[in-house]
């Protein structure tokens, strides 16, 4: 796969995940997460991984993304002003994070297979719905039903939750 | 069987008084007197039986390792110890009937002494040295309820506890005497140690060591220096008690267990001459010390005192025969001393100081009588028995070391010295006081043993009746010079005596040191003192420093300071506990990866 | 040519980014946002194993993709209830500032 797509879109990605991190305006936030997770989209796809980059466009930013914005418009929050940081615990946490990185850089370094090519396929992944329905029906029917139970949990827990008290 | 008698028929009479009769003071005591008297009849029999098999059962045994029979020695010894014992016991208990006539705690008085008689015999005829020990410390044990039968006056309390911790400090010595032997001989039985003690000859110093821990055991039980001090102050003691424990037996205890175990210290020269000295030491010390004393019963515990100097120098010149045979004669006239001392005290209401008696020969006439024949055997003069025992140690002292046969004669002189001062004072010139003038005479119950023992005090010596009981040491070639010589010592220290404390009032003389008996009792005291009080503050200290702060308090104040510590990473900032949470998750990547 | 090595590289610079976001930022709604990133790292790099692991049929390994399947749905459903937390956290305390929600401070 060409590095000249890769690249990009990956830069894309880490770029605006910075953006969501360092930005005041809770609103520009979401928005960065939006681009980075469209980012990330077009990687699954570069991995031919056709179903799940779709899922991920249409669920993470089409769904999960549409909620967060719902929220920070209802709740009206507005940027944030006057940080008073604490440089110890900002130089503690970056140093956390960055010897955390180091530690994963290291591992990758010294996997093997992480030197070689990916493996050329002998099929076209056009059907992976297909492929990965077949094996979430079939051997993940648990973990499916399951998943489906806690999704109606999540449903109900929400409605109660935000719930106002009643008068 | 007869031998089972001997032994148990005091026993029995002890359990019997202590348990029903203690609540009649009369059948307790003829319960008593009958046991003695009926021990004393079973020892004449099994003493006449020439050849009387010794029965034996096995108490203890843990197989290979360590047997302890329960087993009877009956030799000509041993046979002569029990007639001796349950004879003078006999004579004392008969004695005490009178002397104890009016006392409170009669029962529990004959119960003691019937306890004593059982654990003396148990002395005399065992076979062992566990049986051996256990019956020593019994003796102890009973000498203590005897010395403090009035405990209701502190002086004999404190007599009765300075008497057993005394003993029990040499009783430590003895035990680990037992225990070396034992260790080195496999078996504690004296007939099967003996043989055995040949190949341990190469270590010379093990088996000295050994020797003197046993004979510290001795020196506890008969009062040798350094353990001497509680002697005199046992005198606390009814006189009867005096008589029967602290003259005839149980101090002779001590000598006739270094007798029956000689053949262990002569093992090595060193232990025999550390033996003759510590003897010859006492002799000389005591003989001094009583030249000063006043109370009657205090001169005579002196003289005791010296008296078993003489026997266990003896053991150390290495004649056993020569010892028994003086603790054969001291039995006798100690015991009429002490007993003829009890018949003064009671008929002067028991007063015990002699500077407030005199002329009491007039008063007090079979006394008096019975008392100059003890005496005179006591000084060794011929030809009471006295003279023949302390003559043959003095014999063998001349012949084997002579600066020991040197203290002796001087302790010979210094001994008719002081027992002739008593005479004169106690008994010869004027009375002194109002109580002397009217004294009287002592009952029958009491001035028959004293005849008794005044006859046996007489003939003792003689080869002709002594042979039957002992062997007897040989005759020595010196033979005319040294009994000379003690009888000139005899009659310088006597002439002396009469000389200065005829027609006296009062003691002319005050040598504080023998007074203040060579301040042994004051240096101990301070010796336990300092130790106590230096042990004791380092025991302080590690109490409330060590533990207590530093252990308690350590404990608590650690485990609240931890606790304070731990308490600040509770902050309640979520994201302080995920920076936690992420320093936690790289160190164990670090130790799970890069080791 | 882009190797597999690659992809998890920037699957971890991803993960560090939203840990460092979680950690640092003060506002309830961009922690759960950076949480997202975390999330999506792992991802990232899951299906970048999946299509590493070739089976015999030719194709990619889909058990990996099924994981990441059940991980979106997952995720969707914490966001949910997330927020609504967020929502009655913010209609009691008027504030979404994590530093005001330290009841649980020694």
């Amino acid at each position: 796969m060409s590095p000249f797509l890769f690249w990009p879109f990956a830069l894309l990605m880490l770029i605006f995940g910075v953006a969501v991190v360092i930005n005041r305006n809770p609103v520009a936030s979401a928005l960065s997460l939006v681009v980075s997770f469209l980012g990330l989209a077009a990687l699954f796809m570069s991995l031919d991984a056709y179903f799940i980059g779709i899922i991920q466009v249409l669920v993470y930013a089409g769904a999960v993304m549409v909620l967060f914005l719902f929220i920070i418009m209802l709740l009206d929050l507005r940027a944030e002003e006057g940080r008073q940081v604490s440089w110890l615990a900002l130089i503690g946490g970056i140093a956390v994070a960055l010897a955390l990185l180091a530690q994963i850089l290291y591992v990758i370094h010294n996997l093997k297979s992480a030197q070689q090519a990916f493996p050329p396929l002998a099929r076209s992944t056009f059907d992976d719905v297909r492929n990965v329905g077949l094996l979430l029906f079939g051997s993940y029917n648990l973990p499916f039903q399951i998943i489906g139970i806690l999704v109606l949990v999540a449903t109900i827990g929400v409605v109660l939750l935000s719930k106002r008290e009643p008068r | 069987m007869l031998p089972w008698y001997v032994l148990l028929l005091p026993l029995g009479s002890a359990i019997a008084i202590t348990l029903f009769t203690l609540r009649f003071k009369a059948l307790s005591s003829s319960i008593s007197v009958a046991a003695v008297l009926g021990s004393f009849v079973c020892s004449c029999l099994v003493f006449r039986q020439s050849n009387i098999s010794a029965p034996a059962s096995t108490w203890i045994e843990i197989s290979g390792v360590f047997k302890v029979p329960v087993g009877f020695v009956l030799d000509n010894l041993s046979k002569t110890m029990l007639v001796l014992v349950s004879g003078v016991g006999s004579l004392i208990h008969i004695y005490s009937l009178g002397y104890m006539r009016e006392d409170e705690g009669k029962s529990r008085y004959f119960a003691a002494l019937s306890l004593f008689m059982f654990a003396m015999l148990g002395v005399v005829l065992s076979n062992n040295f566990v049986m051996l020990f256990i019956f020593w410390e019994l003796v102890g044990f009973t000498s203590y309820v005897l010395i403090g039968h009035w405990f209701e006056r502190d002086a004999a309390a404190d007599a009765a506890k300075k008497a057993f911790i005394t003993t029990r400090i040499g009783d430590f010595g003895f035990m680990v005497g037992i225990l070396m032997v034992w260790a080195s001989t496999g078996s504690v039985v004296f007939a099967e140690i003996a043989p055995r003690l040949s190949p341990l000859t190469t270590h010379s110093a093990f088996l000295t060591i050994a020797a003197l821990l046993i004979f510290c055991g001795a020196v506890g039980k008969s009062a040798q220096f350094p353990l001497h001090v509680w002697l005199p102050d046992a005198m606390e003691g009814p006189t009867p008690v005096s008589a029967l424990i602290h003259a005839a037996t149980m101090v002779a205890a001590g000598v006739y267990m270094l007798v029956r175990v000689a053949f262990i210290i002569q093992t090595s020269q060193t232990a025999l001459l550390v033996v003759a000295w510590v003897g010859t030491i006492t002799a000389v010390l005591a003989a001094l010390i009583a030249t000063q004393q006043s109370d009657i019963k205090r001169i005579l515990a002196y003289s005791t005192l010296s008296q078993l100097g003489y026997m266990v120098m003896a053991v150390g010149l290495a004649s056993n025969e020569a010892a028994m045979f003086h603790l054969f004669t001291h039995a006798f006239f100690k015991a009429l001393l002490f007993l003829a001392a009890g018949s003064v005290i009671v008929m002067l209401h028991h007063e015990q100081d002699i500077w407030k008696m005199g002329g009491l020969s007039r008063n007090l006439p079979i006394t008096f009588l019975t008392f100059a024949a003890g005496a005179l055997a006591l000084i060794g003069c011929p030809p009471f028995s006295g003279f023949f025992s302390k003559d043959a140690i003095l014999a063998l002292a001349y012949e084997r070391n002579t600066p020991i046969f040197v203290l002796g004669l001087l302790t010979a002189f210094l001994t008719a010295f002081y027992v002739v001062r008593l005479l004169v004072v106690a008994f010869l010139g004027r009375p002194r006081s109002e109580i002397a003038r009217q004294s009287k005479e002592s009952p029958m119950v009491m001035t028959g043993p004293l005849i008794v023992l005044a006859f046996l005090a007489t003939v003792g010596g003689f080869t002709f009746f002594a042979r039957n009981f002992l062997a007897l040491p040989m005759e020595k070639d010196s033979a005319l010079f040294v009994p000379l010589l003690a009888i000139i010592a005899l009659i310088f220290g006597s002439g002396l005596a009469i000389a200065v404390y005829r027609n006296r009032a009062s003691e002319p003389f005050d040598i504080k040191i023998l007074r203040r008996l060579f301040y042994f009792d004051e240096f101990y005291s301070w010796l336990i003192n300092s130790t106590q009080e230096r042990l004791s503050r380092i025991s302080a200290f590690f109490d409330r420093w060590i533990i207590d702060t530093a252990g308690v308090g350590g404990a608590s104040g650690g485990t609240w300071g931890a606790g304070a510590l731990l308490r600040l990473i509770q902050v309640g900032n979520l994201q302080a506990y995920l920076f936690l949470f992420g320093l936690g998750i790289v160190a164990l990547i670090y130790f799970a990866v890069f080791h | 040519m882009v190797t597999l090595g690659d992809y998890l590289i920037v699957s971890g610079i991803l993960f560090t980014i939203g840990f460092a976001g979680v950690m640092l930022r003060r506002n309830l709604i961009i922690i759960l946002m950076s949480l997202e990133l975390m999330l999506n790292a792992a991802n990232l790099s899951l299906v970048a194993f999946s299509r590493f692991h070739v089976q015999q049929s030719g194709l990619p390994d889909y058990n990996a993709q099924v994981f990441v399947f059940f991980i979106i749905t997952v995720a969707a459903a914490e966001v949910a209830v997330g927020l609504a937390i967020l929502v009655a956290l913010y209609r009691a305390r008027q504030t979404t500032d994590v530093k005001d929600i330290m009841s649980l401070k020694f």
